[in-house]
């Protein structure tokens, strides 16, 4: 029940499941630092670059996942979400919902499955608050493709791979209906 | 309420599943359905007998899936004999147990057998159920999993993009909860769901209707009430220990101390009777609010209950106006 520790030897495996994690920053400081590693054809010619070379890929997801452990409890689905979320990752909820909190979250703002803990959900809704940002939570998720399990998802979003993940935030038009198999 | 979106899709929209609970909500009447809990055990005589027991009370039941992560008899079987007994039933179907592959498969099982409706949420989590040990799949939300019924119902394929001849169709039915913290965010949640296909919402227990008045007031701001029907869960408390039991145990659940005083204010003997007054006072009262397009009676094992509740609710035994839908041949 203890919130993972700092350790690299205690970063969450791809086998741990879920629980609900505190972000380390404040959304307002990462969507700041979002600007720097906004999609452009600079970082796209680097996520080509890393993904002809399988050494340094490897290398640069462990950094990545070093990084996002410790700051976001990251999992490393491979498919980011943070952008919308306002850097509360969904990924870390028990049930690893994308688009909202389930309807078992405590009066106190307890997760149901982990009692001690925040629901992540109400944790983002609260930075997305704070951060000006409560129009990301109207976006809607599609699913995710299991298959990017531990794929580097800063690589994926350079090179575009990721286009498509939510829709915008007008919850009053009909959002593109899903394929998800072939992206 | 209006099925076809333009959407850019297709132009053909598939024929429209005839839908006893659809009809009813489209004439602007109030509607009630009821839930159905499955039994744990190889027989459907306990199901035969509950329809039995509401059709005349209810415009459609909820057969649940697996709640509260405990085994029962699957949801589409009970859905068919449901049928069978001359009541329209609402197939729920839950994300905990299946991935993206068995979701689609049963909803198109659903439309194959006649089932109009379902009914989508995400699930309990294992951890409350009867095996804890099992593993929970997830493979997507309740609002992806809508959000799939949608694009197979309109753009006629498979999530792979494959085609389906012929394509399903259902009412298409989600849930909310707006007892649960963010309050401010609960109304929006139901709209991500509407936009995603939802065409109707049964809520959670409603004991306290102030909080579901503001719930309903946002979601009338909105405008979701125009585009989705909301049915106001209700649902009776029989005993001291059911209550104890839904406050502390059921997640999600908000029981006020209003509420609590009553139940506890009478003798023990009449705890069960006060009970059943105290869930008709709420009918009333719910009905009453602007938006709201029918209610929803869950008595979790004691369905005998839900034809007085709904006569001391002032609710009528309900006019059909035609056979329900023949089981298919």
């Amino acid at each position: 029940m203890a919130p993972c520790k700092t350790r690299l030897s205690a970063m969450p495996s791809l086998t741990d499941l879920p629980r609900p994690f505190r972000p380390r920053t404040s959304a307002r400081a990462m969507i700041a630092m979002h600007s720097v590693l906004d999609r452009n054809a600079l970082w796209y010619g680097v996520a080509v670059f890393l993904q002809k070379v399988p050494l340094l890929y490897q290398a640069f997801t462990f950094a990545e996942r070093v990084v996002k452990a410790r700051l976001f409890g990251c999992r490393m689905c491979g498919q980011c979400a943070l952008p919308a979320t306002a850097y509360a990752c969904p990924m870390s909820c028990p049930k690893q919902l994308r688009n909202g909190p389930c309807g078992g979250v405590g009066t106190d703002g307890s997760c149901e499955v982990y009692p001690g803990m925040r629901c992540v959900w109400l944790m983002a809704w609260e930075r997305a608050a704070d951060a000006d940002h409560i129009g990301d939570l109207r976006r809607l998720q599609r699913p995710i493709d299991q298959r990017k399990w531990g794929q580097s998802s800063w690589v994926n979003y350079w090179h575009g791979d990721d286009e498509g993940l939510w829709t915008e935030d007008d919850l009053l038009s009909a959002p593109p209906l899903l394929q998800t198999t072939h992206r | 309420v209006t099925d076809s979106q333009p959407d850019g899709q297709p132009s053909s929209v598939p024929s429209r599943a005839p839908s006893h609970l659809r009809e009813v909500l489209e004439r602007g009447e109030f509607a009630v359905t009821a839930e159905i809990g499955p039994p744990r055990g190889a027989s459907v005589s306990a199901i035969r007998r509950k329809a039995r027991l509401l059709r005349d009370w209810v415009d459609a039941a909820n057969i649940t899936d697996n709640q509260s992560a405990v085994v029962r008899l699957a949801s589409w079987a009970g859905c068919l004999v449901v049928l069978e007994e001359g009541l329209e039933p609402v197939m729920q179907l839950q994300c905990r147990d299946r991935n993206r592959i068995a979701l689609q498969s049963d909803l198109l099982g659903a439309a194959a057998m006649k089932i109009p409706n379902v009914l989508m949420l995400t699930g309990d989590h294992p951890r409350f159920g009867d095996h804890p040990d099992a593993r929970g799949v997830f493979d997507m939300d309740s609002l992806q999993l809508i959000w799939t019924a949608r694009t197979m119902r309109l753009q006629r394929t498979l999530l792979s993009g494959r085609e389906l001849k012929p394509a399903p169709d259902w009412f298409v039915g989600a849930v909310e909860n707006p007892f649960a913290p963010p309050y401010e965010w609960r109304a929006e949640r139901l709209g991500k769901k509407v936009a995603a296909g939802a065409e109707f919402c049964q809520t959670q227990f409603i004991y306290d209707v102030d909080i579901f008045r503001k719930f309903m007031q946002r979601v009338r701001d909105f405008g979701f009430d125009q585009r989705c029907f909301v049915l106001a869960g209700v649902g009776p408390i029989k005993s001291l220990r059911g209550l104890e039991f839904m406050r502390s145990e059921v997640p999600g659940m908000y029981v006020p101390d209003s509420i609590v005083q009553r139940l506890r204010g009478v003798p023990a003997d009449r705890v069960a009777d006060e009970g059943m007054q105290v869930c008709s006072d709420i009918i009333a009262e719910v009905k009453e609010i602007p938006g709201v397009a029918g209610v929803h009676v869950m008595a979790v094992s004691w369905e005998e209950a839900i034809p007085e509740i709904l006569e001391r609710a002032g609710l009528k035994p309900r006019q059909r106006t035609g056979e329900p839908v023949a089981q298919g041949s």
